[in-house]
Protein backbone atom coordinates (compact mmCIF):
# COMPACT_ATOMS: atom_id res chain seq x y z
CA UNK A 1 0.00 0.00 0.00
CA UNK A 2 2.59 2.36 1.01
CA UNK A 3 4.33 2.09 -2.19
CA UNK A 4 1.81 2.80 -4.18
CA UNK A 5 1.03 5.37 -2.46
CA UNK A 6 4.68 6.35 -3.19
CA UNK A 7 4.44 5.78 -6.88
CA UNK A 8 1.34 8.21 -6.46
CA UNK A 9 2.88 10.83 -5.07
CA UNK A 10 5.86 10.69 -7.04
CA UNK A 11 3.89 10.92 -10.35
CA UNK A 12 1.82 13.90 -8.81
CA UNK A 13 4.80 15.60 -7.75
CA UNK A 14 6.19 15.11 -11.74
CA UNK A 15 3.46 16.26 -13.18
CA UNK A 16 3.10 19.49 -10.69
CA UNK A 17 6.61 20.19 -11.83
CA UNK A 18 5.73 19.89 -15.04
CA UNK A 19 2.99 22.10 -14.83
CA UNK A 20 4.87 24.50 -12.96
CA UNK A 21 7.60 24.11 -15.93
CA UNK A 22 4.91 24.91 -18.48
CA UNK A 23 3.61 27.67 -16.31
CA UNK A 24 6.61 29.28 -16.20
CA UNK A 25 7.69 28.80 -20.07
CA UNK A 26 5.05 30.38 -20.79
CA UNK A 27 5.49 33.35 -18.50
CA UNK A 28 8.73 33.72 -20.29
CA UNK A 29 7.83 33.97 -24.24
CA UNK A 30 4.68 35.85 -23.38
CA UNK A 31 6.06 38.94 -25.32
CA UNK A 32 6.99 37.00 -27.59
CA UNK A 33 3.36 34.78 -28.62
CA UNK A 34 2.02 38.05 -27.94
CA UNK A 35 3.94 39.96 -30.54
CA UNK A 36 3.50 36.68 -33.06
CA UNK A 37 -0.53 36.25 -32.28
CA UNK A 38 -1.02 40.18 -32.91
CA UNK A 39 1.23 41.42 -35.34
CA UNK A 40 2.33 38.44 -37.74
CA UNK A 41 -0.28 35.82 -37.20
CA UNK A 42 -3.31 38.07 -36.92
CA UNK A 43 -2.41 39.95 -40.00
CA UNK A 44 -1.39 37.61 -41.89
CA UNK A 45 -5.03 35.82 -41.57
CA UNK A 46 -6.43 38.83 -41.95
CA UNK A 47 -4.18 39.93 -45.18
CA UNK A 48 -5.56 36.65 -46.74
CA UNK A 49 -9.37 37.63 -45.80
CA UNK A 50 -8.42 41.19 -47.25
CA UNK A 51 -6.52 39.96 -50.52
CA UNK A 52 -10.52 38.07 -51.35
CA UNK A 53 -12.21 41.93 -50.87
CA UNK A 54 -11.46 45.09 -52.64
CA UNK A 55 -10.72 46.94 -49.94
CA UNK A 56 -8.86 50.74 -50.06
CA UNK A 57 -8.51 53.55 -48.40
CA UNK A 58 -11.20 54.99 -47.41
CA UNK A 59 -13.78 53.07 -49.03
CA UNK A 60 -15.99 50.19 -47.39
CA UNK A 61 -14.82 46.93 -48.28
CA UNK A 62 -16.81 43.98 -50.04
CA UNK A 63 -16.18 40.82 -51.43
CA UNK A 64 -14.61 39.91 -54.51
CA UNK A 65 -13.92 36.23 -54.26
CA UNK A 66 -10.54 35.44 -56.71
CA UNK A 67 -11.43 38.93 -58.69
CA UNK A 68 -8.00 40.37 -57.38
CA UNK A 69 -6.18 37.27 -57.96
CA UNK A 70 -7.57 37.04 -61.39
CA UNK A 71 -7.00 41.05 -62.39
CA UNK A 72 -3.40 40.21 -60.99
CA UNK A 73 -2.63 37.51 -63.24
CA UNK A 74 -4.47 38.69 -66.25
CA UNK A 75 -4.29 42.21 -65.99
CA UNK A 76 -2.53 43.81 -64.33
CA UNK A 77 0.54 44.43 -66.89
CA UNK A 78 2.93 45.64 -63.79
CA UNK A 79 2.96 42.90 -62.01
CA UNK A 80 4.69 40.59 -64.64
CA UNK A 81 6.80 43.36 -64.74
CA UNK A 82 7.36 43.17 -61.08
CA UNK A 83 7.91 39.57 -61.16
CA UNK A 84 10.20 39.86 -63.92
CA UNK A 85 12.48 42.21 -62.79
CA UNK A 86 12.32 40.27 -58.77
CA UNK A 87 13.78 37.50 -60.52
CA UNK A 88 16.00 38.75 -62.61
CA UNK A 89 17.98 40.68 -59.94
CA UNK A 90 17.39 37.52 -57.53
CA UNK A 91 19.06 35.06 -60.48
CA UNK A 92 21.92 37.65 -60.63
CA UNK A 93 22.44 38.84 -57.13
CA UNK A 94 22.24 35.70 -55.33
CA UNK A 95 24.67 33.62 -57.18
CA UNK A 96 27.21 36.66 -58.30
CA UNK A 97 26.95 37.91 -54.27
CA UNK A 98 27.46 34.36 -53.04
CA UNK A 99 30.54 33.45 -55.01
CA UNK A 100 31.66 37.32 -54.35
CA UNK A 101 31.42 36.42 -50.56
CA UNK A 102 33.07 33.30 -50.40
CA UNK A 103 36.03 34.40 -52.70
CA UNK A 104 36.94 37.50 -50.49
CA UNK A 105 36.02 35.27 -47.06
CA UNK A 106 38.51 32.63 -48.40
CA UNK A 107 41.42 35.18 -49.75
CA UNK A 108 41.22 36.85 -45.90
CA UNK A 109 41.04 33.25 -44.37
CA UNK A 110 45.20 33.05 -45.11
CA UNK A 111 46.91 34.51 -42.90
CA UNK A 112 47.77 37.94 -43.78
CA UNK A 113 49.08 40.40 -42.14
CA UNK A 114 46.80 43.32 -41.68
CA UNK A 115 43.65 41.13 -41.76
CA UNK A 116 42.11 43.05 -39.43
CA UNK A 117 42.15 46.11 -41.31
CA UNK A 118 41.04 44.67 -44.19
CA UNK A 119 38.07 43.04 -42.46
CA UNK A 120 36.93 46.59 -40.76
CA UNK A 121 37.18 47.85 -44.76
CA UNK A 122 34.78 45.24 -45.93
CA UNK A 123 32.66 45.14 -42.80
CA UNK A 124 31.58 49.17 -42.46
CA UNK A 125 29.33 49.66 -45.55
CA UNK A 126 27.34 47.28 -44.30
CA UNK A 127 27.15 48.60 -40.79
CA UNK A 128 26.30 51.99 -42.68
CA UNK A 129 23.93 50.59 -45.04
CA UNK A 130 21.27 53.26 -44.95
CA UNK A 131 19.26 56.59 -46.99
CA UNK A 132 22.92 58.39 -46.52
CA UNK A 133 25.36 55.92 -48.42
CA UNK A 134 22.68 55.26 -50.74
CA UNK A 135 21.87 58.66 -51.55
CA UNK A 136 26.33 58.77 -52.24
CA UNK A 137 26.01 55.90 -54.57
CA UNK A 138 23.16 57.71 -56.36
CA UNK A 139 25.53 60.59 -56.64
CA UNK A 140 28.51 58.24 -57.46
CA UNK A 141 26.20 56.91 -60.47
CA UNK A 142 25.73 60.00 -61.67
CA UNK A 143 25.86 60.18 -65.54
CA UNK A 144 27.75 63.36 -66.36
CA UNK A 145 30.00 63.96 -62.37
CA UNK A 146 29.64 60.99 -60.65
CA UNK A 147 33.31 59.46 -60.09
CA UNK A 148 32.22 56.44 -61.42
CA UNK A 149 31.45 57.26 -64.94
CA UNK A 150 34.97 59.32 -64.71
CA UNK A 151 37.08 56.54 -63.67
CA UNK A 152 35.38 54.47 -66.52
CA UNK A 153 36.76 56.95 -68.66
CA UNK A 154 40.35 56.88 -67.84
CA UNK A 155 40.08 54.11 -69.83
CA UNK A 156 38.65 55.70 -72.85
CA UNK A 157 34.60 53.96 -71.74
CA UNK A 158 32.16 55.91 -72.42
CA UNK A 159 29.79 55.07 -68.92
CA UNK A 160 26.18 54.65 -69.16
CA UNK A 161 23.38 56.69 -67.09
CA UNK A 162 23.58 54.15 -64.47
CA UNK A 163 20.20 55.39 -62.77
CA UNK A 164 18.44 56.50 -66.08
CA UNK A 165 19.01 53.78 -68.48
CA UNK A 166 17.16 50.38 -67.87
CA UNK A 167 19.64 48.44 -69.57
CA UNK A 168 21.76 49.93 -66.13
CA UNK A 169 19.86 50.42 -63.32
CA UNK A 170 19.78 47.10 -62.43
CA UNK A 171 23.19 47.04 -62.40
CA UNK A 172 23.73 49.76 -60.39
CA UNK A 173 21.35 48.49 -57.67
CA UNK A 174 23.64 45.09 -57.47
CA UNK A 175 27.10 46.83 -56.92
CA UNK A 176 25.18 48.82 -54.27
CA UNK A 177 24.00 45.50 -52.79
CA UNK A 178 27.33 44.29 -52.95
CA UNK A 179 28.53 46.54 -51.54
CA UNK A 180 27.02 46.15 -48.13
CA UNK A 181 28.03 42.30 -48.18
CA UNK A 182 30.00 42.50 -45.15
CA UNK A 183 28.56 41.09 -42.79
CA UNK A 184 27.82 38.22 -44.99
CA UNK A 185 31.38 37.61 -46.14
CA UNK A 186 32.44 37.70 -42.03
CA UNK A 187 29.43 34.67 -42.15
CA UNK A 188 31.74 32.47 -44.54
CA UNK A 189 34.76 33.77 -43.11
CA UNK A 190 33.73 32.21 -40.18
CA UNK A 191 32.44 29.74 -41.66
CA UNK A 192 35.74 28.47 -42.93
CA UNK A 193 37.59 29.46 -39.82
CA UNK A 194 35.55 25.82 -38.44
CA UNK A 195 37.28 23.52 -41.12
CA UNK A 196 39.45 21.91 -39.01
CA UNK A 197 43.41 22.86 -40.11
CA UNK A 198 44.22 19.41 -39.91
CA UNK A 199 42.30 18.10 -43.42
CA UNK A 200 44.22 20.71 -45.16
CA UNK A 201 47.82 19.03 -43.41
CA UNK A 202 46.93 15.75 -44.58
CA UNK A 203 46.32 17.24 -48.06
CA UNK A 204 48.96 18.96 -48.21
CA UNK A 205 50.88 15.93 -47.06
CA UNK A 206 49.20 13.94 -49.91
CA UNK A 207 50.07 16.45 -52.26
CA UNK A 208 46.86 18.20 -52.93
CA UNK A 209 46.66 21.26 -54.89
CA UNK A 210 45.13 24.45 -53.98
CA UNK A 211 42.18 23.80 -56.28
CA UNK A 212 41.93 20.17 -55.13
CA UNK A 213 41.96 21.31 -51.66
CA UNK A 214 39.26 24.15 -52.24
CA UNK A 215 37.21 21.56 -54.30
CA UNK A 216 37.17 18.46 -52.06
CA UNK A 217 37.34 20.22 -48.81
CA UNK A 218 36.39 23.79 -48.41
CA UNK A 219 33.48 23.67 -50.32
CA UNK A 220 32.19 20.75 -48.92
CA UNK A 221 32.28 21.86 -45.53
CA UNK A 222 31.23 25.28 -46.36
CA UNK A 223 27.40 23.81 -47.50
CA UNK A 224 25.85 24.01 -44.44
CA UNK A 225 26.95 28.09 -44.11
CA UNK A 226 25.85 27.97 -47.93
CA UNK A 227 22.82 26.64 -47.79
CA UNK A 228 21.49 28.88 -45.44
CA UNK A 229 22.95 32.15 -46.45
CA UNK A 230 21.81 31.40 -49.77
CA UNK A 231 18.01 31.19 -48.53
CA UNK A 232 18.76 34.25 -46.52
CA UNK A 233 19.50 36.13 -49.21
CA UNK A 234 17.43 34.86 -51.48
CA UNK A 235 14.28 36.35 -49.02
CA UNK A 236 16.04 39.43 -48.39
CA UNK A 237 16.19 39.97 -52.25
CA UNK A 238 12.89 39.54 -53.27
CA UNK A 239 11.86 42.30 -50.69
CA UNK A 240 14.49 44.93 -51.54
CA UNK A 241 12.52 47.78 -51.46
CA UNK A 242 15.26 51.34 -50.29
CA UNK A 243 17.45 51.21 -53.28
CA UNK A 244 14.54 51.00 -55.75
CA UNK A 245 12.89 53.56 -53.67
CA UNK A 246 15.77 56.11 -53.54
CA UNK A 247 17.78 55.64 -56.36
CA UNK A 248 15.11 55.16 -58.85
CA UNK A 249 11.81 56.05 -57.74
CA UNK A 250 10.18 52.81 -57.95
CA UNK A 251 7.56 53.89 -60.37
CA UNK A 252 5.55 51.40 -62.49
CA UNK A 253 7.61 53.71 -65.42
CA UNK A 254 10.14 52.20 -64.25
CA UNK A 255 11.53 49.39 -66.19
CA UNK A 256 13.92 47.17 -65.04
CA UNK A 257 14.19 48.04 -61.19
CA UNK A 258 10.77 47.90 -60.52
CA UNK A 259 10.55 45.16 -58.49
CA UNK A 260 7.98 42.98 -56.79
CA UNK A 261 8.06 44.93 -53.69
CA UNK A 262 7.62 48.11 -54.86
CA UNK A 263 4.58 47.04 -56.81
CA UNK A 264 2.89 46.00 -53.36
CA UNK A 265 4.05 48.81 -51.54
CA UNK A 266 2.60 51.14 -54.51
CA UNK A 267 -0.65 49.57 -54.22
CA UNK A 268 -1.02 49.87 -50.98
CA UNK A 269 0.28 53.24 -49.96
CA UNK A 270 0.34 55.35 -53.38
CA UNK A 271 -2.85 54.08 -55.18
CA UNK A 272 -4.63 52.72 -51.77
CA UNK A 273 -5.65 49.41 -52.87
CA UNK A 274 -5.01 47.29 -50.15
CA UNK A 275 -6.87 44.27 -51.19
CA UNK A 276 -4.78 44.37 -54.08
CA UNK A 277 -1.59 44.52 -52.38
CA UNK A 278 -2.82 41.91 -49.73
CA UNK A 279 -2.83 39.43 -52.96
CA UNK A 280 0.09 39.99 -54.07
CA UNK A 281 1.40 39.82 -50.82
CA UNK A 282 0.47 36.17 -50.24
CA UNK A 283 1.29 34.95 -54.03
CA UNK A 284 4.94 36.40 -52.77
CA UNK A 285 4.60 34.19 -49.99
CA UNK A 286 3.16 31.02 -51.51
CA UNK A 287 5.78 31.59 -54.18
CA UNK A 288 8.90 31.80 -51.18
CA UNK A 289 6.92 28.96 -49.33
CA UNK A 290 7.31 26.59 -52.83
CA UNK A 291 10.79 27.26 -53.28
CA UNK A 292 11.88 26.65 -49.38
CA UNK A 293 10.29 23.09 -49.78
CA UNK A 294 12.18 22.58 -53.05
CA UNK A 295 15.12 24.15 -51.57
CA UNK A 296 14.83 22.04 -48.52
CA UNK A 297 14.41 18.71 -50.57
CA UNK A 298 17.55 19.28 -52.57
CA UNK A 299 19.78 19.86 -49.80
CA UNK A 300 20.61 16.35 -48.63
CA UNK A 301 22.10 16.07 -51.90
CA UNK A 302 24.90 18.54 -51.51
CA UNK A 303 24.61 20.14 -48.26
CA UNK A 304 26.94 17.91 -45.93
CA UNK A 305 26.06 18.24 -42.35
CA UNK A 306 29.64 17.51 -40.09
CA UNK A 307 28.62 14.32 -37.39
CA UNK A 308 30.00 17.35 -35.06
CA UNK A 309 27.55 19.88 -35.06
CA UNK B 1 63.63 23.05 -59.14
CA UNK B 2 62.73 20.72 -55.82
CA UNK B 3 58.83 20.43 -55.06
CA UNK B 4 59.51 22.23 -51.70
CA UNK B 5 61.07 25.31 -53.67
CA UNK B 6 58.08 25.07 -56.33
CA UNK B 7 55.42 25.29 -53.19
CA UNK B 8 57.24 28.28 -51.44
CA UNK B 9 57.11 29.87 -55.05
CA UNK B 10 53.86 29.67 -55.70
CA UNK B 11 52.92 29.93 -52.07
CA UNK B 12 54.74 33.17 -51.82
CA UNK B 13 53.12 34.56 -55.71
CA UNK B 14 49.54 33.41 -53.82
CA UNK B 15 49.93 35.20 -51.12
CA UNK B 16 51.36 38.17 -53.61
CA UNK B 17 47.91 38.05 -55.06
CA UNK B 18 45.90 37.86 -51.78
CA UNK B 19 47.42 41.31 -51.02
CA UNK B 20 46.98 42.70 -54.43
CA UNK B 21 43.41 41.55 -54.36
CA UNK B 22 42.37 42.66 -50.83
CA UNK B 23 44.16 45.85 -50.80
CA UNK B 24 42.02 46.81 -54.31
CA UNK B 25 39.32 45.70 -53.07
CA UNK B 26 39.41 47.39 -49.88
CA UNK B 27 40.30 50.57 -51.58
CA UNK B 28 37.14 50.27 -53.53
CA UNK B 29 35.28 49.63 -50.65
CA UNK B 30 36.38 52.47 -48.84
CA UNK B 31 36.64 54.82 -52.08
CA UNK B 32 32.56 56.35 -51.67
CA UNK B 33 33.33 57.33 -47.91
CA UNK B 34 36.48 59.48 -49.18
CA UNK B 35 33.88 60.71 -51.93
CA UNK B 36 31.51 61.29 -49.27
CA UNK B 37 34.36 63.73 -47.38
CA UNK B 38 35.39 65.31 -50.76
CA UNK B 39 31.65 66.20 -51.53
CA UNK B 40 31.05 67.60 -47.90
CA UNK B 41 33.55 70.18 -48.09
CA UNK B 42 32.83 71.68 -51.13
CA UNK B 43 31.21 74.87 -52.49
CA UNK B 44 28.72 74.81 -54.67
CA UNK B 45 30.51 75.81 -57.24
CA UNK B 46 32.99 72.61 -57.11
CA UNK B 47 30.37 70.21 -57.42
CA UNK B 48 29.50 70.10 -60.92
CA UNK B 49 32.91 69.77 -62.20
CA UNK B 50 33.59 67.31 -65.03
CA UNK B 51 36.46 66.01 -64.63
CA UNK B 52 35.47 65.84 -60.94
CA UNK B 53 37.51 67.24 -58.34
CA UNK B 54 38.46 65.08 -54.98
CA UNK B 55 40.59 68.05 -53.26
CA UNK B 56 38.38 70.57 -52.50
CA UNK B 57 40.20 74.37 -52.97
CA UNK B 58 39.02 76.09 -51.55
CA UNK B 59 37.53 73.74 -48.45
CA UNK B 60 35.09 74.95 -46.38
CA UNK B 61 32.60 74.11 -43.37
CA UNK B 62 29.82 75.53 -44.11
CA UNK B 63 28.15 72.70 -45.27
CA UNK B 64 28.10 71.45 -41.98
CA UNK B 65 26.51 74.11 -40.61
CA UNK B 66 23.76 75.82 -42.90
CA UNK B 67 23.36 71.58 -44.32
CA UNK B 68 22.35 70.80 -40.80
CA UNK B 69 19.99 73.59 -40.23
CA UNK B 70 18.42 73.41 -44.07
CA UNK B 71 15.93 71.17 -42.15
CA UNK B 72 14.91 70.38 -38.69
CA UNK B 73 18.24 67.79 -38.32
CA UNK B 74 18.55 68.59 -34.45
CA UNK B 75 14.89 67.34 -34.00
CA UNK B 76 15.31 64.46 -36.32
CA UNK B 77 18.74 63.12 -34.47
CA UNK B 78 16.75 63.09 -31.48
CA UNK B 79 13.69 61.35 -32.69
CA UNK B 80 16.41 58.99 -34.01
CA UNK B 81 17.66 58.45 -30.51
CA UNK B 82 14.26 58.00 -28.65
CA UNK B 83 13.45 55.05 -31.28
CA UNK B 84 16.61 53.60 -31.25
CA UNK B 85 17.22 53.62 -27.40
CA UNK B 86 13.48 52.21 -26.32
CA UNK B 87 13.73 50.08 -29.60
CA UNK B 88 17.22 48.61 -28.27
CA UNK B 89 16.02 48.26 -24.82
CA UNK B 90 13.01 46.43 -25.85
CA UNK B 91 14.51 43.74 -28.11
CA UNK B 92 17.60 43.40 -25.09
CA UNK B 93 14.98 42.64 -22.69
CA UNK B 94 12.31 40.70 -24.19
CA UNK B 95 14.60 38.49 -26.57
CA UNK B 96 16.71 37.55 -23.49
CA UNK B 97 13.36 36.76 -21.57
CA UNK B 98 12.10 34.82 -24.12
CA UNK B 99 15.25 33.11 -24.80
CA UNK B 100 15.20 32.09 -21.14
CA UNK B 101 11.66 30.57 -21.65
CA UNK B 102 12.59 28.51 -24.45
CA UNK B 103 16.04 27.48 -23.86
CA UNK B 104 15.52 26.51 -19.70
CA UNK B 105 11.65 25.00 -19.65
CA UNK B 106 11.23 21.85 -21.27
CA UNK B 107 7.41 21.39 -22.26
CA UNK B 108 5.65 19.67 -24.99
CA UNK B 109 4.93 23.32 -26.34
CA UNK B 110 8.25 24.27 -26.67
CA UNK B 111 9.50 22.64 -29.46
CA UNK B 112 6.43 23.16 -31.63
CA UNK B 113 6.33 27.15 -30.71
CA UNK B 114 10.05 27.28 -31.50
CA UNK B 115 9.88 25.80 -34.74
CA UNK B 116 7.23 28.68 -35.52
CA UNK B 117 9.82 31.24 -34.08
CA UNK B 118 12.69 29.74 -37.13
CA UNK B 119 9.71 29.51 -39.06
CA UNK B 120 8.97 33.23 -38.74
CA UNK B 121 12.97 34.13 -39.93
CA UNK B 122 11.60 33.17 -43.37
CA UNK B 123 8.81 35.30 -43.71
CA UNK B 124 8.32 38.28 -46.48
CA UNK B 125 7.49 41.78 -44.36
CA UNK B 126 5.37 42.09 -46.98
CA UNK B 127 2.71 39.71 -45.89
CA UNK B 128 2.47 41.38 -42.58
CA UNK B 129 3.34 45.11 -43.56
CA UNK B 130 -0.68 46.22 -44.87
CA UNK B 131 -2.69 44.80 -42.44
CA UNK B 132 -0.71 45.46 -39.76
CA UNK B 133 -0.77 49.07 -41.18
CA UNK B 134 -4.57 49.02 -41.37
CA UNK B 135 -4.78 47.59 -37.43
CA UNK B 136 -2.28 50.49 -36.50
CA UNK B 137 -4.41 52.86 -38.27
CA UNK B 138 -7.59 52.08 -36.44
CA UNK B 139 -5.96 52.11 -33.36
CA UNK B 140 -4.73 55.37 -34.58
CA UNK B 141 -1.10 54.35 -33.74
CA UNK B 142 0.01 55.94 -37.15
CA UNK B 143 2.02 58.41 -37.15
CA UNK B 144 3.41 57.65 -33.09
CA UNK B 145 6.63 55.53 -32.85
CA UNK B 146 4.45 52.91 -31.67
CA UNK B 147 4.40 50.46 -34.38
CA UNK B 148 8.10 51.07 -34.53
CA UNK B 149 8.21 49.69 -31.09
CA UNK B 150 5.95 47.57 -30.46
CA UNK B 151 7.67 44.56 -32.47
CA UNK B 152 11.20 45.31 -30.71
CA UNK B 153 9.18 44.77 -27.23
CA UNK B 154 6.87 41.61 -28.24
CA UNK B 155 9.67 39.34 -28.58
CA UNK B 156 12.48 41.05 -30.10
CA UNK B 157 12.89 39.72 -33.15
CA UNK B 158 13.48 36.00 -34.19
CA UNK B 159 16.82 36.03 -34.84
CA UNK B 160 17.53 37.49 -31.75
CA UNK B 161 15.86 34.79 -29.39
CA UNK B 162 17.41 32.18 -31.99
CA UNK B 163 20.48 33.21 -31.13
CA UNK B 164 20.34 33.65 -27.54
CA UNK B 165 18.88 30.83 -26.82
CA UNK B 166 21.93 28.71 -28.05
CA UNK B 167 24.07 30.72 -26.05
CA UNK B 168 22.08 29.86 -23.04
CA UNK B 169 21.81 26.13 -23.73
CA UNK B 170 25.49 26.50 -23.37
CA UNK B 171 25.61 27.36 -19.74
CA UNK B 172 25.51 24.79 -17.63
CA UNK B 173 22.48 23.71 -15.83
CA UNK B 174 24.27 22.54 -13.15
CA UNK B 175 24.54 26.83 -12.28
CA UNK B 176 20.66 26.93 -12.28
CA UNK B 177 20.32 24.01 -10.09
CA UNK B 178 22.50 25.51 -7.47
CA UNK B 179 20.58 28.47 -7.39
CA UNK B 180 17.23 26.81 -7.26
CA UNK B 181 18.87 24.60 -4.38
CA UNK B 182 19.81 27.88 -2.64
CA UNK B 183 15.73 29.07 -2.83
CA UNK B 184 15.86 31.43 -6.03
CA UNK B 185 13.08 31.18 -7.88
CA UNK B 186 12.87 31.12 -11.67
CA UNK B 187 13.37 35.40 -12.12
CA UNK B 188 16.44 35.44 -9.56
CA UNK B 189 18.14 32.42 -11.86
CA UNK B 190 17.73 34.29 -14.96
CA UNK B 191 18.94 37.77 -13.71
CA UNK B 192 21.78 36.48 -10.98
CA UNK B 193 23.32 33.61 -12.97
CA UNK B 194 22.64 33.96 -16.78
CA UNK B 195 22.21 37.28 -17.54
CA UNK B 196 25.64 38.28 -16.36
CA UNK B 197 27.08 35.08 -18.22
CA UNK B 198 25.01 36.03 -21.23
CA UNK B 199 26.78 39.96 -21.64
CA UNK B 200 28.49 39.30 -24.92
CA UNK B 201 25.91 38.00 -26.73
CA UNK B 202 23.25 40.59 -25.42
CA UNK B 203 25.71 43.11 -26.30
CA UNK B 204 26.28 41.55 -29.72
CA UNK B 205 22.18 41.81 -30.03
CA UNK B 206 22.34 45.21 -28.35
CA UNK B 207 24.74 46.68 -31.21
CA UNK B 208 22.68 45.17 -34.18
CA UNK B 209 19.31 46.38 -32.96
CA UNK B 210 21.00 50.05 -32.47
CA UNK B 211 22.40 49.84 -35.76
CA UNK B 212 18.96 48.43 -37.37
CA UNK B 213 16.79 51.28 -35.61
CA UNK B 214 19.18 54.00 -36.83
CA UNK B 215 19.40 53.18 -40.33
CA UNK B 216 15.51 52.03 -40.48
CA UNK B 217 13.80 53.42 -43.22
CA UNK B 218 10.51 52.29 -44.57
CA UNK B 219 9.36 51.59 -40.81
CA UNK B 220 9.47 55.41 -40.09
CA UNK B 221 8.65 56.06 -44.21
CA UNK B 222 5.28 54.00 -43.59
CA UNK B 223 4.08 55.05 -40.48
CA UNK B 224 5.57 58.70 -39.73
CA UNK B 225 3.44 61.55 -41.59
CA UNK B 226 4.31 64.78 -39.36
CA UNK B 227 8.14 66.57 -40.14
CA UNK B 228 8.31 66.82 -36.23
CA UNK B 229 8.12 63.36 -36.12
CA UNK B 230 11.09 62.27 -38.88
CA UNK B 231 13.82 60.40 -38.12
CA UNK B 232 17.26 61.06 -40.02
CA UNK B 233 16.22 58.25 -42.39
CA UNK B 234 13.73 60.34 -43.23
CA UNK B 235 15.01 63.46 -42.78
CA UNK B 236 17.51 63.11 -45.63
CA UNK B 237 15.53 61.69 -47.93
CA UNK B 238 12.80 64.51 -47.31
CA UNK B 239 15.97 67.13 -47.77
CA UNK B 240 17.35 65.15 -50.76
CA UNK B 241 13.87 65.18 -52.16
CA UNK B 242 12.62 68.74 -51.50
CA UNK B 243 15.90 70.55 -51.69
CA UNK B 244 18.49 68.18 -52.81
CA UNK B 245 19.02 69.53 -56.59
CA UNK B 246 22.69 71.02 -56.16
CA UNK B 247 22.80 70.59 -52.81
CA UNK B 248 24.85 67.29 -52.84
CA UNK B 249 27.53 69.42 -50.44
CA UNK B 250 25.15 70.30 -47.90
CA UNK B 251 23.54 66.56 -48.25
CA UNK B 252 26.80 64.71 -47.93
CA UNK B 253 27.90 66.63 -44.95
CA UNK B 254 24.50 65.90 -43.27
CA UNK B 255 25.04 62.16 -43.73
CA UNK B 256 28.49 62.13 -42.37
CA UNK B 257 27.39 63.76 -39.25
CA UNK B 258 24.56 61.35 -38.64
CA UNK B 259 26.62 58.43 -39.87
CA UNK B 260 29.78 58.93 -37.89
CA UNK B 261 28.16 57.24 -34.45
CA UNK B 262 27.59 54.22 -36.53
CA UNK B 263 31.14 54.37 -37.54
CA UNK B 264 32.27 55.01 -33.98
CA UNK B 265 30.36 52.69 -32.32
CA UNK B 266 31.50 49.95 -34.71
CA UNK B 267 35.47 50.45 -33.85
CA UNK B 268 34.26 50.28 -30.52
CA UNK B 269 32.30 47.18 -30.43
CA UNK B 270 33.74 45.37 -33.35
CA UNK B 271 34.56 41.99 -32.07
CA UNK B 272 31.23 41.98 -30.70
CA UNK B 273 29.95 42.09 -34.40
CA UNK B 274 32.09 38.91 -35.41
CA UNK B 275 31.19 37.37 -32.12
CA UNK B 276 27.79 37.75 -32.34
CA UNK B 277 28.34 35.56 -35.79
CA UNK B 278 30.44 33.05 -34.89
CA UNK B 279 28.65 32.43 -31.53
CA UNK B 280 25.36 32.14 -33.43
CA UNK B 281 26.10 29.44 -35.59
CA UNK B 282 24.35 30.31 -38.23
CA UNK B 283 27.28 29.38 -40.35
CA UNK B 284 24.82 25.69 -40.53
Amino acid sequence: MKTIMNKKTAANRESALAKRRTRSFFTYIMPWLIGFLGLTLFPMIFSLYLSFTDSSIGAASNFIGFENYINIFKIDPDFWKAVRNTLAYVAVFVPLSTVFNITIAMVLNQKLKGRGLYRVAFYIPSVCAGVAVTLLWGWIFNTDYGILNNFLSWFGIEGPSWLVDPKWSMWAIVIVNLWTQGNTIIIYLAGLQDIPVSLYESAQIDGATWWQKTRKITLPLLTPTIYFNVLLCLIGASQMFNQPYLLTKGLPGEETTYTYMMHAYNNAFRFGNNGYACALSWILLVAILCFTLVYQSTSKYWVNYSTES
Amino acid sequence: MTTHTKRVLTDGMRKGVSYLLLTCLALVFLIPFFWMLSTAFKTPAQLYLDPPVWIPDPITLDNFIKGWDYVDFNRYVLNTLFITIVGTLGTVVTSALVAYGFARFPSRWNGPLFTIVLATLMLPSQVTLIPAYMMYSKLGFVDTYLPLLLPAWLGGGAFNIFLLRQFIRGIPRELDEAAEIDGCGTFKIFYKILLPAMKPVLTTVGVMALIGNWNDFMGPLIYLNSESKYTIAIGLQFFNQNFGTGKMNYLMAVSILTTLPLIILFFCAQRYFVQGITMSGIKG
